[in-house]
């Protein structure tokens, strides 16, 4: 009945994001109670709407990425040469996400100098392993009767791979890359400690120079993108899911 | 608790006893390729001539006295002739506790061997090739322990042995020439602080988590107007980065520290360990609640409509009986919490409050690698060792759970 109510919440956060993002200084006065006197409420060492393309840039990147590395991983673990790595490779999906992303960040500046492209690597490791374990979990818990039929039905290796598996299982791999990118997002400001471009710059410059306003206004673009970009792949997976017959309701 | 019945053995057994045809491995393969490329082209360690400037990278042949380099070369050769050929699960499994070993010793020797006499500015550090073996060996001892399927208590015990045999390294001064340990002498006092500062952190935030999300998880269920609320709260909330959210607290924290009596006394304040605290306490709810829900939920009809049958109270329904058969679900959400509170406490120290991000930052402020790795070395041993105990604890609860949903 009243189901319009988030679509409408969801449009007017994105208006009012794009408004933030293409003119802060319509939101000053919001803001300026937030700091003292003489600080500026708005961040005024670089345009923010550049800070979050870059952001959503080192964020696809990296994602794309751990995309293409993790669902390829996933596929050979799941075929029968490959099977001889599968249970190894649960195990280190599971000791992967241990690793703290400030470490993973801290530990690639040696190797890769500071910027982007420590954080680049940091996102990339970290964006693989959601990826990675429902890609896992979609092309292992296949209903059996399909894939019999599948291959009664004569179809190669390849075919059934490419027609039936990973369609099939696409909205569970898609679950897997929005919560990928949804960490991706709010890790990637960790990345400005190592000097690279992104939100996280605001914020950081906030906590430098005492400034709540920066920090806020930092963190909540990154939540905002991060709510939208979430609603965004939870749509698509639901017509994904239709579309492979595995939606119960209409 | 033990568990019921044998373990189905749905999968091949690689053991490859019986068989005369010699045969390969695969994973083997890919980490014979490892440890040969890392012992025959990469660094073993670097040498340099203060903390800051970059190294000059030493072969293991250059980093250790001539006999040393020759006896690591030949264990490394028999261990990656051992894991090429399909060999008993044990013996790869004391191979690669073998070159773990091995390698622990001669760093330490390789140490030794190149810092100059009465030199206290030069540090030496392990190079690539010391952290490819090291990683070849891991990844052999996880397949190994993968395929060996150990019961939970058995787990522990190789957790246990395997920080014991790291406590002996440590303490036995067999790396002391290395810079790691070197940035730790320096300030073993604060390391220890810290130390306490950062599992303080992550667990005392955990408690308070389960503290308040245990019985929001039960009210959430119980109450279910409340439930889609109370959760899409919590979701946004993990939304916002972390250290935003650390940065915004303070604010409402520094009010609080003033305004309200009593409560700087009781260590509120606008920066340091509060705002991360409460930071780290508001990231641990959802998983919290959530889990606690999920687990609920899943508790079977019969098992309730059996208690309420004998006349069982709600209380003694909540504690007898749906509890116990959620408990593995509500403890798994534990563990993502603990393992995450462990990571994120390292940036508290960004606002001040503590924790090994502290030489982290610290680190990557003076480009002193050895002290970011000081850092972030035990956070990840921390988390890692959070992990496999929860884990162990999880499968010690899950034969209930199992034997509750079959009823």
């Amino acid at each position: 009945m009243r189901a319009w109510i988030p679509h409408l919440l969801r449009a007017a956060l994105l208006v009012v994001l794009i408004a933030f993002l293409v003119s802060p200084s319509w939101f000053d006065p919001l803001l300026k109670p937030l700091v003292q006197d003489n600080a500026p409420a708005i961040y005024n060492q670089g345009s923010l709407l550049t800070l979050t393309l870059l952001h959503l840039r080192t964020v696809a990147i990296a994602t794309t990425g751990a995309i293409i590395v993790a669902v390829t991983l996933a596929i050979l673990v799941t075929r029968s040469f490959g099977a001889e790595f599968l249970p190894l490779s649960r195990s280190l999906v599971n000791v992967g996400q241990t690793f703290p992303p400030v470490a993973v960040l801290a530990l690639a500046v040696p190797i890769l100098g500071f910027g982007e492209k420590p954080t680049l690597v940091a996102l990339f490791l970290y964006g693989l392993l959601p990826i990675f374990e429902n890609t896992l979990t979609g092309l292992t818990t296949l209903p059996p009767s399909v894939m019999e039929a599948a291959r009664g039905s004569g179809m190669t290796d390849r075919q059934r791979l490419f027609k039936v598996e990973l369609p099939l299982a696409m909205p569970v791999i898609l679950a897997g890359i929005r919560l990928s990118v949804v960490i991706s997002l709010a890790t990637a400001t960790i990345g400005s400690t190592v000097a690279a471009k992104t939100l996280g710059e605001v914020i950081i410059a906030g906590l430098q120079s005492n400034n709540i306003a920066f920090v806020l206004q930092g963190g909540l673009i990154v939540g905002a993108l991060a709510v939208l970009i979430y609603d965004g792949f939870s749509a698509i997976e639901r017509v994904m899911a239709r579309r492979a017959g595995l939606a119960a309701r209409s | 608790m033990k568990r019921p019945g044998p373990q189905k053995g749905s999968r091949p057994e690689w053991d490859g006893d019986g068989s005369l045809s010699i045969r390969f491995d695969k994973l083997g393969v890919v980490i014979a390729l490892l440890i040969a490329y890392a012992v025959l082209a990469a660094p073993f360690a670097t040498f340099r001539a203060n903390r800051i400037v970059p190294g000059d990278a030493k072969g293991i042949l250059q980093a250790l006295p001539a006999g040393a380099g020759m006896l690591l070369l030949a264990l490394m050769a028999g261990v990656a002739l051992v894991v090429l050929l399909k060999t008993p699960t044990r013996l790869r499994l004391f191979a690669a506790a073998a070159g773990l070993a091995a390698i622990a010793v001669f760093i330490g020797m390789a140490a030794t061997f190149l810092t100059p006499p009465a030199n206290s500015y030069a540090r030496v550090s392990p190079a690539s090739g010391f952290w490819i073996l090291l990683f070849s060996f891991a990844l052999l001892a996880a397949d190994s322990i993968t395929r060996m399927r150990p019961l939970p208590l058995v787990r522990l015990l190789l957790l246990v042995m395997t920080l014991g045999g790291a406590a002996v390294v440590l303490t036995s001064g067999l790396w002391d020439g290395l810079s790691i340990l070197k940035e730790y002498s320096g300030r073993a006092d604060v390391f220890w602080l810290e130390a306490g500062r950062h599992v303080t952190l992550a667990l005392g935030s955990l408690f308070a988590a389960v503290l308040v999300g245990l019985p929001l998880g039960i009210l959430c269920h119980r109450v279910a107007p409340l439930r889609a609320g109370v959760l899409n709260t919590l979701n946004l909330i993990q939304t916002i980065p972390s250290i935003a959210l650390f940065g915004i607290l303070i604010a409402p924290l520094g009010w609080i520290a003033v305004n309200v009596p009593g409560a700087a006394a009781i260590g509120i304040r606008g920066i340091g360990a509060a705002p991360a605290f409460v930071a780290l306490f508001l990231y641990s709810l959802l998983p919290v609640v959530a889990n606690t829900v999920v687990g609920l939920a899943g508790v079977p009809r019969e098992a309730n409509e059996a208690a309420r049958g004998i006349g069982m109270t709600d209380r003694q329904r909540l504690f007898g009986i749906e509890f116990p058969l959620a408990m593995p679900v509500i403890l798994t959400g534990i563990r993502i919490v603990l393992v995450q509170n462990i990571g994120l406490a390292t940036i508290a120290a960004l606002i001040g409050g503590g924790g090994f991000g502290v030489f982290v930052f610290q680190g990557i402020g003076q480009t002193a690698m050895d002290l970011v790795l000081l850092g972030a070395v035990p956070t990840v041993v921390l988390a890692f060792a959070a992990a496999i105990v929860l884990d162990a604890l999880i499968e010690m609860n899950a034969p209930q759970r199992e034997r509750g949903r079959t009823a």
